[in-house]
C-alpha cells in the first residue's frame, strides 16, 4: 500500500471503499506493521500533547524566548477585554496558534506538524473548529488522520523544511493539512479536502523563510496564527464548492519548484528578507555579542 | 523511496524550538550517553558551523547536555538541563571549532565516565534525525535506525569471526557490518547493525572473546 500523491490516496479510497481517515490509518498500520487501533491510539496521544501545548502556551510568560514574550497571554487578555475583532472561531484559532508557537520558542513540548516552526498552525485551526462544532475525540482523531494524509502526500512530492523550500513548505503545508482536516470534520468530500488543501497552499506560495537572528520567533510565531486562519478561510471556500482549480499534487510540485528558485538567503539562513533589515541585523548583532562562544 | 511515516509528519513530539538544532541535539547527546554506557562525569563539546553560530537561539547547548544526562527529545526537563547537570555532577565545557568538510549542524564530544572515555562526532541532519560519523577517531555511520553492537578490539585474525558467531548463535541477524582500524595490529572497531535487539547475555559472551577490549550496545532510537 502506497500513498505518494493525493490522486493515489483518493484512488485508494474509491477502490477499497475507505473514507480518507480510514485509508490513512490502514496505510500507517501496514507501513509500521501494527493495527489501525494502535495508530488511532498514537494519534490520541498526539492530540493530548497538542491540547496540553495550547494550555501551557497560553500561560507561558516567554522567559526562555529571546525576542517575543507571552504572545498567547497578551492575545488572550486583549480578546477577553474586547479589544480584538472576530467571532469565537477566529479568536480561538489566533489564540491557540500563537500559544503553541510561543511555547515552542520557549522550549515547550509540542508536536512538530509538519515542523516545529509551524507547530501552532494545525492545533490553532483544528482545535478552534472542534470547539465550535463540539466534535468528539474520535471525530478529531479522524480529522487528524486526514491531516496526516495531506502531510504525507505533501512530503512525498515536495520539501518540508524552510531550509529547502522556504516558509511555504512549513507554514504553507501546515495550513493545507489543517484546511483538509477541517473539511473532513465538517463532513466534506475527499475531493473537497484536497480543494481546501490546495487553496490554503496556494495562498502561501512564494513565502520565504527569513527569521530574525536565526531564531524561530519573528516572524514565525505570528505567522502560525495567520496560517491557521488561512486554513479556515480555505476550508470554507472548498466547503462552499469553490474548487482548487490546480489539483493539490500540482500545487505541491509548484511549491517545490518555487522553493528551488528561491535564493539561499531566503531559505532559513537569516541572510536576507526580514533578517537582513537594519532592525533584524541589529538584533542579530546583540544576540551574537551576548552569547559569543 | 521508503514509505513516509504518519508520525514523521505529525510529529515528532519534542521540546522546541527546532527539530534540527534542539531535538536532534538531544538525540546526539543521548547517543553519546548510550555509547559510553555510563553516567557522564566530564564532557568537552565543540560546536561546528550552524551549531556554533546559532546554538544560543535554539538552545543547542542545553539540548546536548540534556541528552548527555539521558533525556529523550520530548523530556520536559530539557529546559533545566544545565542546572540538572550541576546537580548530577556533570562538568562540561563548550567551544566553537571548525570540524572540516562536514554537515553544518555538527558537534564533536569527548565524554568521560568513571571507567572509560569516548570521543565522537555527529550531525543533526533534519527533522530530529541524526548521524554519528566519527567514533574514537574511526569513521562510522550510525543513525539509530538499527540496534548497534560495537566492539573495540585488537586487530588480529579471528576476532570478528568470533564476535559474529556469538550473534549467530543467539539468532541475531546482522543488517550491516562495518570494520575499521587505524594501523595493522593496533586497535580496531567493529560496528554491527542488527535487525534484533541485543540482550545482555550476548554482550557478556562477546566480552569474553579473546582480543575484545570493550563492548557496547546502542539501541535503535
Amino acid at each position: 500500500m502506497e500513498i505518494t500523491s493525493a490522486t493515489q490516496l483518493l484512488q485508494l479510497c474509491s477502490e477499497r471503499d475507505f473514507d480518507l481517515a480510514q485509508a490513512v490509518a490502514e496505510y500507517e498500520a501496514f507501513r509500521a506493521n501494527t493495527t489501525c487501533d494502535a495508530v488511532r491510539e498514537s494519534m490520541r496521544d498526539t492530540l493530548g500533547v497538542m491540547r496540553a501545548s495550547v494550555e501551557s502556551g497560553r500561560e507561558d510568560q516567554g522567559e526562555r524566548a529571546h525576542l517575543i514574550k507571552g504572545y498567547g497571554r497578551i492575545y488572550s487578555s486583549a480578546k477577553d477585554q474586547g479589544h480584538t475583532l472576530g467571532g469565537s472561531l477566529f479568536q480561538h484559532a489566533i489564540l491557540y496558534a500563537l500559544s503553541v508557537a510561543q511555547y515552542n520558542a520557549g522550549l515547550g513540548r509540542i508536536v512538530a506538524c509538519p515542523t516545529a516552526g509551524a507547530c501552532g498552525v494545525v492545533p490553532g485551526a483544528l482545535l478552534a473548529v472542534a470547539d465550535e462544532l463540539q466534535s468528539s475525540e474520535e471525530e478529531l482523531i479522524d480529522a487528524l488522520l486526514v491531516m496526516g494524509g495531506v502531510g504525507i502526500v505533501s512530503a512525498a512530492q515536495g520539501p518540508i523544511s524552510g531550509a529547502e523550500g522556504g516558509c511555504q513548505s512549513e507554514c504553507g503545508v501546515a495550513s493545507a493539512m489543517a484546511a483538509g482536516a477541517i473539511v473532513h470534520l465538517m463532513g466534506g468530500s475527499p475531493q473537497q479536502v484536497f480543494d481546501a488543501a490546495s487553496l490554503a497552499l496556494q495562498s502561501h506560495l512564494g513565502l520565504v523563510c527569513d527569521p530574525l537572528a536565526s531564531l524561530v520567533e519573528v516572524p514565525c510565531v505570528t505567522r502560525n496564527a495567520t496560517s491557521a486562519t488561512t486554513a479556515i478561510v480555505a476550508a470554507n471556500m472548498a466547503l462552499a464548492g469553490i474548487p482548487g482549480v490546480i489539483p493539490y499534487d500540482e500545487t505541491v510540485v509548484a511549491m517545490r519548484k518555487i522553493g528551488k528558485a528561491m535564493p539561499e538567503s531566503l531559505r532559513e539562513t537569516s541572510q536576507g528578507g526580514l533578517a537582513a533589515t537594519p532592525t533584524g541585523l541589529r538584533l542579530y548583532g546583540e544576540m551574537r555579542e551576548k552569547y559569543r562562544l | 523511496m521508503a514509505r513516509i511515516g504518519l508520525f514523521d509528519i505529525v510529529g515528532p513530539i519534542m521540546v522546541g524550538p527546532s527539530s534540527s538544532h534542539t531535538a536532534g541535539a538531544v538525540r546526539l547527546g543521548l547517543a553519546a550517553r548510550r555509547i559510553l554506557g555510563a553516567h557522564i562525569q566530564r564532557a568537552k563539546i565543540a560546536l561546528h558551523g550552524s551549531f556554533a553560530a546559532t546554538y544560543w537561539g535554539h538552545r543547542t547547548d542545553v539540548a546536548l547536555i540534556a541528552g548527555l544526562l539521558g533525556m529523550g527529545m520530548d523530556d520536559e526537563r530539557i529546559p533545566q538541563a544545565l542546572d540538572l547537570a550541576k546537580k548530577a555532577g556533570l562538568d562540561y565545557s563548550f567551544e566553537s571549532r571548525d570540524l572540516g568538510d562536514v554537515h553544518p549542524n555538527s558537534v564533536w564530544m569527548q565524554v568521560e565516565g568513571s571507567q572509560d572515555q569516548i570521543a565522537l562526532a555527529g550531525a543533526s541532519v533534519g527533522g530530529g534525525r541524526i548521524q554519528i560519523f566519527e567514533l574514537n577517531g574511526f569513521e562510522v555511520e550510525v543513525d539509530g535506525t538499527y540496534t548497534v553492537l560495537m566492539t573495540r578490539h585488537r586487530d588480529e585474525p579471528g576476532v570478528i569471526a568470533e564476535v559474529t558467531k556469538v550473534l549467530a548463535v543467539h539468532g541475531i541477524n546482522i543488517a550491516f557490518l562495518d570494520v575499521s582500524r587505524k594501523t595493522r595490529g593496533s586497535e580496531a572497531l567493529l560496528l554491527a547493525e542488527t535487525d534484533d535487539p541485543i540482550p545482555e547475555i550476548v554482550v557478556q559472551h562477546v566480552q569474553r572473546v579473546p582480543g575484545v577490549m570493550v563492548v557496547r550496545t546502542l539501541p535503535s532510537f
